[in-house]
């Protein structure tokens, strides 16, 4: 009986990273882009396209690699859309952010349904996709009890997921792109006197991070075991992401915590009652609980990040001064 | 063989849109190892000519020749490339880096990793060229002289020859000018080749070997600095004599008007902008205002005019408190304040609003009936508009159409119109050529002789020193004395601007800033300590 209730516990915590770390991605490719200075709103859709191509492709090619280099590549092309028209041709940049969410949602069920009155293709019928996206136990780590199985025995993606997020501290914060990556976010205008190219730093890392919320949306795809029906696979992570990125200030590795935090809120709308039953003593109360209420708790949290990092300091902020702004050399 | 130039420019014309020509078909030479001043009034031209050598614009006709060499700059990497390094007016740094990875973030061939060692190499390359900084310290926490520092430093790692200064000394005061000026020097001595942007021309006979002058976008001539003097300058400045002296007409002064004790504010961030201040303006006196930017100036300002709350303290009006009384009954009470902010048209005038509306702006409320009194307001323009000598189409101008000194008449003349006796008036020549700001000074002038008190809070020491009666000294929000404009000098003022020096017990008998013969009654003084201990 004691085994059990742990057991209920581990599949809880499981259940958060496997349901959320698409945030993560979406997040740290905010972050990416932000860091840019540009304010890219259009997170939903990128994530859209990105999952419904890298779905189909991986499929067709039965290849999760190509699954994700073709949601990333996708990915990266609604970036490349993102900067054509916001750096190169100066729109306004809130404007474009959520036409491309239409947009992106628009091409997902266009191609979606094109493809669903042919033939759509079965998550299941695709061994190497299948057998790709099965948990992978870390040795050692996975054998902690209670913890070990929640949190280190998941599929590829979820550890690429970290990886990316890390690896992006580390560009963002101790080398000298991300440096200069930086500088383009806070000052345009005094990175491109000192002769950084402020249109080539902005398109790289716009198309970068969109390519990595496009893998986030294929993660979701996956998720859903690639069942396409009416709802959209993202179902509103794209703007939680958003959000997310601002609980995160700008910093990649706190947007793992971020991700966490969203993601137990998340779960607990849905197994919630899991605990409930599994601890009624303590947890009974979670049954009581209005679903609504749970549903509400990320956006109220956002909402209550939102003003506590408006009080905080401009000092400890990783806010880019410049986001959100277009830069133009001759502007007087 | 003719003499090779580190820098000769051609022909050079550049417009901005179809109307605006910056610059006309400019000619200029840069000699090796000279200080060229490029002289002119704002809006003639100096900053575009300059930022087409440093690649931010790319002139429209004309050729640039590097020594001797004919060069094409389409962007800063090409100027950093060639050797020119330019130190901007509004400094181009990144607030939230360090000393060193603002100069680091501009480094070819830097590889991927970030050097951790960069601190120290940094360090030592200041030290190098004999500047002290620390690497680490972050420009947000900086001052303005660090700033500029950094940014000289900054062109000398990128390996600068010719080394461009926009308008360098602005923000500076006494003392940190000459420092910059010995920098400067020095860097000649090395080799270097400069050009100072500047409309001071004290500091252009002080510093430059010799001087271009432009007017207007066209260029005038370059001559030998030693073989003219400021009246010629001015001349060819402005394009015709004018009169540099400033009237200071002796008037006879009333009781105070307005008494400010124990002043404290906060600025927008909390922090302490006015200190316990101490000051008094009598009708007939126009008592300055100097300091460094931001040292509470604003806040000042603001808080006389009703707009900023006040932490404690007493703002005593002809024996009446002021402080917690709502903007338009300070008004009433014949308070009234010009603000010019930097962009000039940020605080008191809507730009996108006709002259006439702007009047309207500022007494629609006295209107009896429904509707906007066109009539009056249209009545009020045409007479500032005439009486002040405003450059406009019409009444209905777009007060964004006007050039700045006619911005600056207007707001001033709606001000006056109402016939205050306080005006509170904040760098009301900023940005103002020569014509304008003289224009303006005659209208304060003549509100003095009429018996109004002026508050005049102002940048350049040499026009305060002229024109004021008294000048009070801000530094960190603390008043650092009050002293007679006629019984000081610029020396004096800089060294209390940095807080060097404090003159606020020169005077055993007479605390600074508190009238004889006061208003203020015992009661409201206690009332106001009261509230201080709570």
């Amino acid at each position: 009986m004691e085994m059990d209730k742990l057991g209920v516990v581990t599949t809880f915590i499981h259940n958060i990273v496997v349901y959320n770390i698409p945030l993560l991605y979406g997040t740290v490719g905010e972050i990416v882009v932000e860091k840019s200075g540009s304010l890219n709103l259009g997170v939903e859709g990128i994530m859209a396209v990105g999952a419904i191509f890298g779905y189909i492709v991986g499929c067709y090619t039965n290849s999760m690699l190509v699954g994700i280099l073709t949601a990333f590549a996708m990915g990266a092309l609604m970036g490349l859309l993102f900067a054509a028209l916001t750096v190169s041709l100066q729109a306004n940049q809130n404007i474009t952010g959520l036409t491309l969410t239409t947009f992106g949602l628009g091409v997902y069920f266009f191609v979606g349904n094109a493809i669903k009155a042919v033939a759509w293709p079965a998550m299941s019928d695709y061994s190497s996709i299948k057998n790709g996206f099965a948990d992978i136990a870390i040795p050692g780590l996975s054998q902690i009890p209670v913890i070990g199985k929640g949190l280190f025995s998941h599929n590829i993606l979820v550890y690429l997921g970290v990886v990316i997020a890390l690896c992006m501290w580390y560009y963002l914060n101790r080398t000298n792109p991300g440096l200069r990556l930086r500088a383009v976010g806070e000052n345009p205008g005094s990175a491109d006197s000192v002769g950084i190219n402020v249109k080539r730093v902005k398109y790289l890392h716009i198309c970068l991070g969109c390519g990595i919320m496009g893998i986030g949306g294929y993660y979701m795809g996956l998720n859903m075991s690639g069942s396409f029906n009416s709802a959209c696979w993202i179902n509103g992570y794209g703007w939680i992401a958003v959000a997310l990125v601002i609980f995160a200030n700008w910093n990649p590795t706190m947007a793992i915590l971020g991700t966490f935090v969203f993601g137990f809120f998340n779960t607990l709308r849905v197994s919630g009652s899991s605990l409930a039953v599994a601890f009624p003593e303590a947890l009974g109360w979670l049954a009581k609980v209005p679903t609504q209420l749970y549903q509400a708790l990320p956006f109220i949290i956002t909402a209550i990040v939102l003003v506590v990092t408006s009080v905080r300091k401009r000092e400890g902020s990783g806010l880019p001064a410049a986001l959100g702004l277009n830069y133009f050399r001759e502007e007087r | 063989m003719p003499e090779q130039y580190a820098i000769e420019m051609r022909g050079i014309t550049k417009r901005f849109g179809t109307k605006v020509l910056a610059n006309d078909n400019i000619n200029l030479n840069l000699r090796q190892g000279e200080i060229l001043s490029l002289l002119g009034e704002n809006g003639s031209g100096k900053t575009t000519l300059m930022n087409m050598l440093s690649g931010i614009y790319a002139p429209d006709a004309g050729q640039i020749l590097v020594d001797g060499k004919p060069v094409s700059i389409t962007s800063p990497e090409d100027a950093k490339r060639l050797g020119i390094g330019m130190v901007h007016q509004h400094f181009k740094l990144v607030d939230v880096f360090s000393a060193a990875d603002n100069i680091w973030m501009g480094r070819e061939k830097s590889g991927f990793g970030l050097n951790r060692r960069r601190y120290d190499e940094i360090e030592a390359m200041a030290k190098k060229f004999g500047f002290d900084i620390d690497p680490r310290k972050k420009v947000c926490n900086m001052a303005v002289s660090e700033k500029q520092t950094l940014e000289i430093i900054k062109v000398l790692y990128y390996g600068a020859k010719i080394i461009i200064l926009d308008e360098p000394t602005a923000v500076l005061t006494v003392q940190e000018i000459e420092k910059l000026f010995a920098v400067l020097r020095r860097m000649k001595q090395e080799g270097h080749s400069i050009i100072i942007i500047t409309h001071k021309l004290n500091e252009v006979m002080d510093i430059s070997d010799r001087v271009a002058i432009l007017r207007k976008g066209q260029y005038i001539t370059t001559v030998n600095t030693a073989d003219t003097n400021e009246q010629e300058l001015t001349e060819w400045m402005v394009g015709r004599k004018i009169d540099l002296n400033i009237a200071r007409p002796v008037v006879e002064k009333t009781r105070p008007l307005l008494e400010i004790r124990d002043l404290t504010i906060k600025n927008d961030e909390g922090a302490t902008a006015i200190d316990k201040v101490n000051f008094y303006i009598r009708g007939g006196e126009i008592l300055g205002v100097a300091g460094i930017a931001g040292c509470g100036q604003k806040e000042l300002c603001e808080a006389i005019a009703g707009l900023r709350p006040i932490q404690s303290g007493l703002m005593i009006h002809k024996g009446d408190n002021i402080v917690g009384l709502p903007p338009k009954a300070i008004l009433e009470k014949g308070i009234s304040m010009s603000f010019i902010p930097e962009d000039r048209l940020g605080m008191g005038l809507a730009p996108s609003l006709s002259i006439t509306d702007n009047m309207i702006l500022k007494n629609y409320a006295d209107a009896k009936g429904l509707f906007v009194d066109r009539k009056t307001g249209r009545a009020d323009a045409q007479r500032i508009i005439e009486e002040l000598e405003v450059v406009t189409p019409s009444t209905e101008t777009p007060v964004r159409r006007l050039s700045g000194g006619n911005v600056q008449k207007v707001l001033l003349g709606r001000e006056i119109k109402a016939g205050p006796n306080v005006i509170v008036t904040a760098y009301p020549v900023r940005g103002l050529d020569i014509n304008s700001s003289y224009a303006i000074y005659d209208i304060l002038n003549q509100q003095k002789q009429d018996g109004v008190g002026i508050l005049f809070v102002g940048e350049d020491l040499d026009v305060m020193l002229a024109l004021c009666d008294k000048i009070m000294v801000l530094c960190h929000g603390k008043v650092m004395g009050v002293v007679h404009a006629h019984k000081t000098t610029k020396e004096e003022l800089g060294l209390m601007m940095t807080g060097a020096l404090d003159l606020t017990d020169k005077y055993e008998d007479k605390p600074a800033g508190i009238a004889r013969d006061t208003n203020i009654t015992q009661e409201q003084l206690k009332a106001a300590q009261e509230e201080g201990e709570n």
